[in-house]
């Protein structure tokens, strides 16, 4: 219905960034580290552990070819992470969003403001990734720099429908699906760790489904200085149309929770 | 007294699906009066105080708050209400202070005046010395009174309590009503709901009695006390054997008698005589207690039934 013309007040949007910041002020030194560790052990493990008995994948070495993968893996596993238990719990535990509700705070500045702050959260742990993943060596393009904007948008892409699905469910145990079915084969089978050439043909439409793919080849794309399988535009524009129907569905969904 | 009313609904009504949980009650409440809904669980109150703090909207009526409509001002509305829901959600992973000033940032104040409030309302409440106290240890009435202290953080002009005292033990509640009339002396419109009469008569000015989604009376407390209720009660208890035929033997003593599961109820305007008139008859209870009537005997005679089971 009125689902996207539910105003964003950026006053009222920087109020909810800022209680989640202020949260995150307690434990942003055990996540700095987690996000700095994280990374370290993924490379050494799989990049030079796998890595030494693969050799190459389309011509690079192994830890080049999945360093971009698992940058935007990194994103899309905190977008998701921090829009399920923590959403679903300001509606149900804490009741933070019927807190706000009470106040001139509306649904789409609650969106907004989380977004804003998964988006901060998301972009500090792929600025950390991509430092450690410069001094492995891993980086072989000055389009790198350009990742950030490319997990910026998968993160998005990720965060907004996850809010929705975690606002319209009234069960926890729903995660484990999401958790199981998307989170988990998306990760797999996105193209992180291998070309999704690879998968039979009848199974490379799922992946092209999931934002973390676009986001992966644009990434790969950048980092190796090389031109991903679709137009760049083609990726981009997917990207952003998920990110404008997760948004859409994060809002109705609050929406739905909070009134009656 | 000529102003317009702070709130006022003609004919408010509320229904989920086929329930209807507000069926068409008027109410005026006016500026610097302590308004209160009375009733038992189920009868509406909620509900009629969502569609107050404009976080539900009317399936029918009218409604206007501070003189704006909900449906098209809710965010003006709100702006100037403060809220101190059934259920406490504060944010146990901040500090008290913290739970004020995130707060304060909703309504737009700012950061410099958010605390200085935040000093000022924890004073009011008397938790200054737990200000950089996480919310979880702190007991249920403590979190209460922080959950009041967060209400008044935009200074607003009508404070909403949803049961404001339930849930809490008896010093906690005493704490908190001398708290909440702090406020009224102070002017501040409040309007509250409750199932303890006690509460009621305490704090309320005027109060609607609720039962089923409809308003069943409206008055002061002693003015619903004397429309429809006798002065004073005698209660009177028979422990196991209690004897056949009590309304018979009993007909006629005071002005009426109500037979509940483990009490009886004579309602007279002089309740030592009714007693005695009692004992005179030849019944013999094993208590027998002289009160003055309240408003669960309003309730009572309104409904037929009591307000808390």
């Amino acid at each position: 219905m009125s689902t996207l013309t539910s105003p964003i007040t950026p006053r009222s949007t920087l109020a909810v960034l800022e209680r989640a910041l202020t949260l995150y002020r307690r434990l942003w030194r055990a996540s700095a580290f987690s996000s700095f560790l994280l990374p370290v052990m993924f490379l050494a493990s799989i990049g030079l552990g796998v890595g030494g008995h693969i050799g190459t994948v389309d011509g690079v070495e192994y830890l080049s070819w999945i360093v971009p993968g698992v940058l935007v893996s990194t994103a899309f596993q905190m977008a998701i992470g921090e829009c399920t238990y923590p959403v679903f719990g300001d509606f149900r535990w804490v009741r933070a969003y019927p807190a706000m509700s009470a106040t001139p705070v509306q649904v789409a500045d609650m969106v907004a403001g989380w977004l804003l702050y998964i988006l901060i959260r998301a972009l500090l742990a792929v600025l950390v990734f991509l430092g450690v993943t410069w001094l492995f060596g891993a980086l072989h393009s000055p389009w790198a720099l350009l990742t950030p904007l490319v997990c910026a948008l998968v993160t998005l892409a990720t965060a907004a429908p996850t809010m929705a699905f975690a606002a319209g469910i009234h069960h926890d145990g729903y995660f484990a699906l999401l958790f199981r079915f998307v989170l988990i084969p998306s990760t797999l089978f996105a193209g992180v760790f291998f070309p999704v050439d690879q998968l039979p043909a009848a199974a490379r439409p799922l992946a092209y489904l999931s934002p973390l793919w676009h986001g992966v080849e644009l990434s790969r794309a950048a980092t190796l200085g090389a031109a991903p399988p679709w137009p760049i535009a083609a990726h981009t524009a997917y990207l952003l149309a998920f990110t404008a129907a997760g948004v859409a569905w994060a809002v109705h969904a609050f929406r739905k929770r909070l009134q009656d | 007294m000529s102003e317009q009313p702070l709130i006022h609904a003609r004919g408010l009504v509320k229904r989920f699906g086929d329930f209807t949980a507000v069926d068409g009650i008027d109410v005026q409440v006016r500026a610097g009066e302590a308004f209160g809904f009375l009733g038992p669980n189920g009868a509406g109150k909620s509900s009629t105080m969502r569609m107050i703090g404009c976080v539900s909207l009317p399936t029918a009526g009218e409604l206007s708050i501070l003189g704006m409509d909900p449906a098209r001002d809710g965010t003006r509305i709100r702006a100037r209400l403060g809220v101190c829901p059934q259920l406490d959600n504060l944010d146990p992973d901040l500090s008290v202070r913290e739970n004020l000033t995130t707060y304060a940032r909703y309504f737009g104040i700012p950061r410099a005046e958010a605390r200085r409030r935040a000093d000022e309302l924890l004073e009011f409440v008397r938790l200054s010395d737990r200000a950089g106290s996480m919310v979880e240890p702190l007991s249920g009435g403590m979190k209460r009174r922080l959950t009041i202290a967060r209400a008044m953080v935009n200074d607003p002009d009508i404070v909403l309590l949803d049961e404001p005292t339930t849930g809490l033990d008896p010093q906690a509640r005493h704490l908190l009503w001398e708290r909440l009339f702090q406020l009224k002396r102070r002017g501040t419109t409040l309007v509250l709901t409750t199932h303890y009469m006690d509460e009621a008569e305490q704090l309320c000015d005027r109060l609607v009695v609720m039962d089923a989604g409809r308003i069943v009376a409206e008055g002061s407390p002693r003015s619903l006390i004397e429309t429809h209720c006798t002065p004073e009660v005698v209660e009177l208890r028979f422990g196991d054997d209690r004897p056949a035929d009590l309304a018979g033997k009993l007909e006629g003593v005071g002005e009426r008698v109500d037979q509940l599961a483990d009490r009886l109820l004579v309602y007279a305007a002089d309740g030592d005589a009714a007693a005695a008139e009692v004992h005179r008859r030849g019944v013999t209870p094993s208590s027998v207690l002289v009160r003055r009537a309240s408003l669960e005997d309003v309730f009572l005679q309104l409904t037929g039934r009591t307000l808390v089971d």
